[in-house]
């Protein structure tokens, strides 16, 4: 029902933009949505174009979720009765197969509630560290004369936490800088990844720009100099194959509502070794080994890191929204995702007063396409869009800096997945066109 | 199409040709608001002559119901008093709040003049802070333009 490819259908006229033929069959696709089926704005189709923000779920992931709920409901990893039994074992095969789904080890897979509670984790570990009372916990500490390495690129979720961390450590925190066309400027890694970096924090797909990072490079530098490299997989693992293994990060974090799965559910992938010297973030149950009332000792990982009853639907929710993805292979999904940006890049580039902010091809680029209407503020834009039931970003994307970095005070974003196709990138230039009407701002070409 | 009860030509108006723009001297208080869920920026000053304000100077980026709402607020709140001033932005957050009812704008109209056009965006939770944005700056920063002479 899923992953037929499509006949390709031919250029609209008065477009000269190419429809190469997409790898996923989008209306079947469209058809495992309920959501898609409803209408907005006066009975206009929803053009879903935000799943960057939070995708939408397949019925298998609903039917997931409800399928725990009516039939093992229970607290995993506590109690001895059958539903007990049950449901950690449908908790613990979930964590098996989003395991195996970016290539790791099982016990390498933390849960915790999205990519900002897992980057936070790791954060709080690093500072916690310094104060562990356990040697073995000491040995990633931070404090005064370290360095934490960001870019200019991150999500503030991948930014803030290390701002918090050098001010509760007084470590130092440095970034890379971007270039013009919306690239990481590499020109200084060496000397910004030095010596005294104890972590770098980088973005594998930029939510803002697409801009997909050489992670090789800085990795590579990383490592050389002793430092550990999280990446945040927000919004790479929902669209590109990710294994961690060739990554060859230390961590990789992501959120389980950008990639089909359900809200309340992320992801913090670590290389063992490193978990296990890192000391607990939230503690309480479920992550203790012995507790008397003079302190306690606690569980490896990932026990360590899950304290109190975990979100056991939603984690089950995540295992089928990754059995979806793997049935349609990543493979597909990202040259589906790379047909439909090259074909929106066209589309956009024809209206005159349109500016991409990013890359302006699709080399090392992902879907995320943010841009501006000259003329009219990006709400304005994110309004008319709205009207005609097209749903996207507007605003600074919680990405502040990059905005700033260019020179506007926010961009429109549209992002697309599995069940978007050339019809939504049709309605969404269409979109643009009226916008432009609506304001008066057609420029002399078009008028 | 519903967007024309949101941009009425009013608002298009006061956005494409906004009054009392520019950041002017003298000035008792100066504010900087933002809106941190968009982006968008004010930096207001509020001018008095006794408790009369006697002048608004606003510089801001943002859309068009941010930027046409500190417009029509210019036009309402020169030459009132300041407790004058906060009441008309008491009466258009209760525009703001209406849901687009209509017989609530119709109460307003004679306080709130060209600013009961911002009826339509009560309808929009996502767009009520636009138009509140250059109130709020004004509030406060009439509040410390009063500090200041005390």
């Amino acid at each position: 029902m899923t992953a037929v490819a499509q006949v390709p259908s031919g250029p609209r006229p008065g477009s000269g933009a190419q429809q190469k033929p997409l790898p996923l069959d989008v209306e079947a696709i469209r058809a495992d949505f309920p959501i898609l089926s409803r209408t907005v704005r006066d009975g206009k189709r929803l053009v879903y174009l935000d799943s960057g923000a939070t995708s939408q779920k397949p019925r298998s992931v609903l039917d997931a979720e409800r399928w725990f709920y009516e039939n093992v409901n229970a607290a995993p990893h506590r109690g001895a009765h059958q539903l007990a039994e049950e449901a950690t074992g449908a908790y613990e095969e979930a964590r098996e197969t989003i395991a195996r789904f970016i290539g790791a080890r099982t016990d390498e897979v933390v849960f915790t509630r999205n990519s900002t509670e897992s980057i936070n984790l790791v954060a709080y570990a690093l500072s916690n560290a310094a104060t562990a009372k356990e040697p073995e916990f000491r040995r990633y500490a931070v404090g005064q004369g370290d360095e934490i390495v960001v870019t200019e690129m991150e999500h503030h979720a991948n930014l803030v936490p290390w701002q918090q961390l050098c001010e509760r450590t007084g470590a130092t925190l440095r970034w890379l800088g971007l270039t013009d066309d919306g690239r990481l400027d590499l020109s200084d890694l060496a000397t910004v990844v030095n010596e005294r970096t104890t972590l770098v924090a980088v973005t594998q797909q930029s939510n803002i720009l697409g801009t997909i990072n050489p992670l090789g490079e800085i990795i590579a530098r990383a490592h050389e100099v002793g430092a550990l490299v999280l990446v945040d997989g927000a919004q790479s693992v929902p669209h590109q194959p990710v294994d961690v293994t060739e990554l060859g990060a230390d961590f990789l974090v992501f959120s389980g509502h950008k990639m089909l799965g359900p809200t309340g559910v992320g992801v913090l992938w670590g290389r063992y070794d490193v978990l296990d010297a890192l000391p607990p973030f939230l503690t309480g149950g479920s992550m203790i080994e012995v507790v008397r009332m003079e302190g306690s000792t606690f569980m490896p990982p990932p026990q360590r890191f899950e304290a109190g009853v975990p979100m056991t639907a939603q984690v089950i929710g995540l295992g089928a929204a990754v059995e979806y993805l793997q049935r349609l292979g990543m493979d597909n999904v990202l040259a589906h995702e790379e047909a439909l940006t090259a074909y929106a890049l066209e589309k956009l580039a024809e209206i005159p007063g349109v500016t991409v902010i990013g890359p302006p091809d699709t080399v090392a680029r992902g879907g995320a396409i943010s841009f501006t209407v000259e003329g009219i503020h990006p709400h304005d834009v994110g309004q008319v869009l709205d009207d005609q039931g097209i749903a996207v970003r507007v605003g600074h994307h919680c990405a502040w800096p990059v905005v700033r970095r260019y020179g506007v005070p926010a961009t429109t974003r549209a992002t697309f997945y599995v069940h978007t196709g050339y019809d939504d990138v049709d309605a969404l230039a269409d979109g643009i066109r009226k916008a432009q009407q609506f304001f008066g701002v057609v420029p002399a070409e078009e008028a | 199409m519903q967007l024309e009860a949101m941009y009425q030509e009013i608002i298009l108006d006061h956005y494409r040709n906004p009054h009392g723009r520019g950041l002017r001297e003298p000035f008792e208080a100066e504010v900087h608001h933002v809106n941190p869920t968009c982006g968008d920026e004010v930096t207001l000053r509020v001018h008095l002559d006794g408790d009369t304000i006697a002048d608004v100077s606003y510089e801001g980026m943002g859309c068009s119901i941010s930027q046409a709402s500190v417009s029509a607020m210019y036009d309402l709140v020169i030459g009132k008093s300041v407790p004058q001033a906060l009441e008309t932005g008491d009466h258009f957050m209760t525009l703001m709040q209406a849901k687009g009812d209509p017989s609530v704008a119709e109460k307003l109209e004679d306080e709130l003049e060209d600013a009961v056009a911002f009826a339509g965006v009560s309808k929009y939770p996502a767009r009520i802070k636009c138009a509140l944005m250059s109130w709020m700056a004004l509030k406060d920063a009439s509040a410390r333009a009063l500090g200041a002479q005390s």
